[in-house]
């Protein structure tokens, strides 16, 4: 292997490849060579950093130097200034908002002091299609503690020891249901990943699949060693080409070292893993769903019981787990069950990823230790609201989950915490919302997915949840009435109690919370037929002050269909019949003149 | 469903298709996949030969098909417009952009402009959120987009 004496680090997650983190790679390699330094210092495409709202990120290594915003004409400078004169480009450092302090090292920053990174250990750290870097990070090294030293039922024991929950949402014991799948006997059986992240506004799993593709082969080994499964298979969103890619590529590198493959180190023990693409359907996040749809049918569910450890894919036992919660195992071999079980809280141990979204000024992907206060996330990590505005809630989730408020903010996320105050942990979707989001529309939205993506096999489901989505319509519509609040909810109870699958029994939640903690806002809808974020279009006007407008004509020129009528220097007016509600006018006046009744 | 009006060595090319995956029933949405990306979409035609050559139902070949969102019916447009419609870009404003869109190219979502150049879908998510609201046309992704820069969009692909 060559010895480098610096590498530079580029994020190749695709929030930061969508602003030219390939550019810059190319720009930084022609840089080097340019001045003959490509022997010396490495450049690297890794996994997602985390911090998407300042992407691209490039860190360079040893000193730890973190550059933020980077543009791929910016590479010359870097390598000029830094690599060669030893001096940090400055303009490229990230000053800290509050303190106004230029920082230049990550561990220093608001946004990454309080994130204890497991699962995303490697994200930001190797190159996904190397092995040779997953190995240099203990990679493989618990596949072969757990073929030389361990028993199955002994790894079991170990996960289970751990606490290790799901992650992609339903938050069952791991080690359980490993333990499950290993005690049902049969000529073929299978391990299953599901990496079909389908929740809106979440990117959990891909970020750790296009980071860090062998942890999750290395841990769909272990469980396959676990339950007596020679054939592993990763159930994968079409839409993410690149995750699939760096799967392939990890696949094909792993088979070559004999990791995956037959006789295993030498263990006799024979594991490959395959792929299948999922084509666009939510449902399949549900278990038995995905089990259909590998075998080529619709993605509907059925009842549990037989669970997938007794009778999945193909009729055999079969263990499905999510790509997070796969991450997690190694680490948990290597470092042992007590080191992970004293992270988080007492029912919920570890840590969770988080895909931190919305009207927050750090956007980006986050793993945090259980426990942690949505305060801490959203104001040190997330680093408050976006533009001094104010808080108004935070969802997490998904479709599935619910809208939190102020008054939980001191929450300590865990599963059970999240579940008692009405939402849920979910896959680790979290988005902001502020003062100008209307959370009777945000209901809508939730249930304008939830009526597209039910499978239909089910009449509660079906059925309820279109009926749902018409009421919400009809309130954002200004035609509402208070029986209409108790309608939804009685509605959404009946859907919750009766539907078959996970998707119906919670799909009612985004509007059980959002009537529980945001009912006066309903009330305004339905009584005084006002939106009070000035959300909702058919309950509001654009109108000018003609105090304060002065006839600049900006607006009148910006309008997409010319609705605004005035003289030059005389006050303008909105005929509010052709008037689309588009906001453009409101957004270009310089005079604050233009607002919204 | 219409009568097959395939060219003969496009069918050559789905039969091909189809035997690479042995004909198996349970492959169909593998099958699929590799159609789509050889014709752009699935049309009943295709989906005949299909069911034909794994010996499953023209009947089950549709009900797959119309059940995942990935796979299309009608061909998209030249320039493929899809517009983010995760949560992180609806609360930052992406219904605008998608109206803007709807109203300057004159198609619902899900279709495609007359002249065959446009086609508007919405997507779930493609994990730039950093960037939200995000709009994809074709391979090219538009971060931080607003209703304001749809015009300018739609101007650099119709020249």
């Amino acid at each position: 292997m060559e010895k480098y004496k610096m590498h530079i680090l580029i994020c190749g997650g695709t929030g930061c490849r969508a602003s030219a983190s390939e550019a810059i790679q190319n720009n930084l390699q022609d840089a080097l060579k340019a001045k003959g330094l490509e022997e010396e210092v490495q450049v690297v495409m890794t996994g997602c950093f985390g911090f998407c709202e300042k992407g691209p990120i490039v860190k360079i290594l040893p000193d730890n130097t973190f550059y933020i915003e980077v543009k791929p004409e910016d590479a010359e400078e870097i390598i000029e200034e830094h690599i060669i004169k030893g001096r940090k480009v400055m303009r490229l450092l990230y000053t800290d908002p509050e303190k106004k302090e230029v920082v230049s090292d990550s561990k220093h920053m608001g946004f990454y002091k309080k994130q204890i990174r497991i699962a995303l250990r490697n994200c930001g750290f190797i190159n996904p299609e190397n092995i040779d870097e997953y190995i240099a990070t203990e990679g493989y090294a618990a596949l072969g503690k757990c073929l030389a030293e361990m028993t199955p039922q002994a790894v079991i024991d170990e996960i289970k020891e751990s606490g290790l929950r799901g992650r992609g949402g339903g938050g069952f014991p791991t080690g359980l249901k490993w333990e499950f799948a290993s005690k049902n006997e049969a000529d073929q059986k299978y391990v299953v990943c599901n990496a079909d992240e389908g929740d809106p506004g979440a990117f959990m799993d891909r970020s750790i699949l296009e980071g860090d593709p062998h942890s999750v082969l290395e841990a769909m080994a272990i469980c396959g060693y676990t339950m007596g499964a020679d054939k592993g298979v990763i159930y994968i969103r079409a839409e993410y080409p690149l995750a699939i890619e760096r799967l392939k590529v990890a696949i094909k590198q792993a088979r070559e070292y004999g990791l995956l493959g037959n006789d295993i180190m030498g263990s006799g023990f024979n594991f490959d893993v395959e792929m299948r693409y999922g084509a666009g359907a939510f449902v399949c996040g549900e278990e038995t769903a995905l089990i259909h749809s590998m075998e080529g049918l619709r993605g509907e569910p059925t009842v549990k019981p037989p669970f997938p450890a007794e009778s999945g894919y193909n009729g055999k036992p079969t263990n499905v787990n999510n790509v997070e919660t796969f991450a997690n195992i190694p680490v948990i071999i290597n470092k042992g069950a007590g080191w992970f079980n004293k992270i988080g809280t007492e029912k919920s141990t570890g840590t969770k990823v988080f895909a931190l979204a919305g009207k927050i000024n750090n956007v980006g992907l986050i793993e945090v230790p259980m426990g942690t206060t949505l305060r801490e996330v959203i104001y040190e990590i997330g680093g408050g609201i976006k533009d001094g505005k104010k808080f108004k809630a935070v969802q997490t989730g998904g479709p599935s989950g619910g809208c939190l408020t102020e008054k939980h903010l001191d929450t300590p996320i865990d599963f059970d915490n999240l579940l008692a105050v009405g939402s849920m942990m979910g896959s680790g979707g979290m988005i902001v919302m502020d003062e100008d989001d209307c959370m009777v529309s945000v209901a809508k939205f939730y249930l304008d997915f939830t009526v597209e993506e039910s499978c239909g096999k089910c009449t509660p489901c079906r059925v309820g949840n279109k009926r749902l989505y018409e009421l919400l319509d009809k309130i954002t519509e200004g035609k509402g009435t208070k029986e209409d609040l108790d309608l939804l909810r009685n509605l959404s109870t009946v859907i919750k109690d009766t539907s078959l699958c996970g998707l119906g029994q919670t799909s009612p939640n985004p509007v059980l919370s959002t009537i529980e903690n945001f009912y006066d806002e309903y009330i305004a809808h339905v009584e005084e037929h006002k939106c009070p974020s000035g959300q909702c279009k058919a309950l509001m006007q654009y109108v000018i002050d003609p105090e304060l407008c002065v006839g600049c004509t900006l607006c009148a020129r910006n309008c997409p269909v010319d609705c605004i009528a005035g003289d030059r220097k005389e006050a303008h007016i909105i005929d509010t019949a052709k008037c689309i509600k588009c906001g453009a006018c409101m957004e270009k006046c310089k005079f604050n003149a233009i607002s919204i009744q | 469903m219409a009568k097959i009006k395939l060219a003969k060595s496009k069918i050559d090319t789905l039969v091909d298709i189809c035997k690479s995956f042995d004909n198996d029933g349970a492959e169909l949405i593998n099958v699929l996949h590799k159609a789509q990306e050889t014709f752009g979409y699935l049309p009943a035609e295709v989906q005949e030969i299909i069911a034909r050559e794994l010996n499953v139902s023209v009947a089950h070949v549709y009900g797959v098909v119309t059940f995942y969102s990935f796979f299309s019916m009608v061909p998209k447009g030249e320039f493929p417009i899809s517009i983010c419609m995760g949560t992180a870009c609806y609360v930052r404003g992406a219904e605008k952009v998608l109206e803007e869109f709807k109203r300057l190219l004159d198609v619902p979502v899900g279709e495609t402009t007359e002249d065959g150049k446009f086609s508007i879908s919405c997507l779930r998510c493609v994990g730039a959120c950093g960037l939200a609201p995000v709009v994809t046309i074709g391979e090219r992704v538009y971060g931080r987009v607003a209703a304001g820069d749809v015009a300018d969009i739609i101007k650099e692909y119709q020249s």
